[in-house]
């Protein structure tokens, strides 16, 4: 029932809004902050930027929420796997909490 | 002649002395090999994210040089005979990681002064 016809008030006995409702469910736009900021090389060792891509749990957040391109997302996985292994970010643990 | 970065953790019970003679021992080491060292740092104590054979916190240490390749597999035998090392990571550089080394170098040595 698009917007136009709730305005016409479409006759068919279905609900009529008073003001047409239009929820605005365009996304906004997903950029990958590597290839914007143009980033090449995510250091492993500098723990605090790491900890932006990863949950409260300590899971690395997937692409569809960080909106990262498929390149830099394995290259951000290589590097918290190795911050993880000299214990620089935890496995797991409640640390934005 | 490769560009490798290693970083490793030493076990905080140790004393001074020790800490420095180890690290020597390792850098020694690696000249010894024909490694050309370009670069060392010292995080000192830091705190584990999560304990390490019982230990909440240890003495991280940076190596950045260049060798052939052949040198890394024995030098991390060495790493694996010292029980004093906790933890070790051998890296090696790319052209974008080698770039963002000496960027990362210059800015210490600028905030250094």
């Amino acid at each position: 029932m698009s917007i136009e016809q709730q305005a016409k008030g479409g006759k068919q006995g279905n609900i009529r809004y008073l003001t047409p409702l239009d929820i605005d469910t365009k996304q906004v736009k997903k950029y990958c902050r590597f290839k914007k900021n143009g980033i090449k090389y995510i250091d492993y060792k500098d723990a605090d930027f790491l900890l932006y891509l990863v949950n409260e749990q300590g899971k690395i957040l997937p692409r569809r929420l960080t909106g990262t391109s498929l390149k830099f997302q394995r290259k951000v996985a290589v590097a918290i796997k190795r911050a993880r292994h000299l214990a620089l970010m935890p496995y797991v643990g409640d640390m934005l909490k | 002649m490769n560009h490798y970065e290693t970083v490793f953790i030493l076990n905080p019970v140790l004393s001074e002395s020790q800490i420095k003679e180890t690290v020597q021992k390792f850098e020694d080491y690696l000249v010894s090999k024909g490694a050309e060292m370009i670069w060392k740092e010292n995080w000192g104590l830091k705190k584990l994210a999560y304990p390490i054979q019982n230990k909440k916190s240890g003495f991280y240490h940076l190596f950045e040089f260049k060798v052939d390749g052949q040198v890394i597999a024995p030098f991390e035998l060495e790493f694996r005979r010292d029980d004093s090392i906790m933890r070790y990571l051998t890296v090696k550089l790319d052209k974008h990681a080698a770039a963002w080394a000496e960027k990362r170098r210059e800015r210490i040595k600028a905030s250094k002064k």
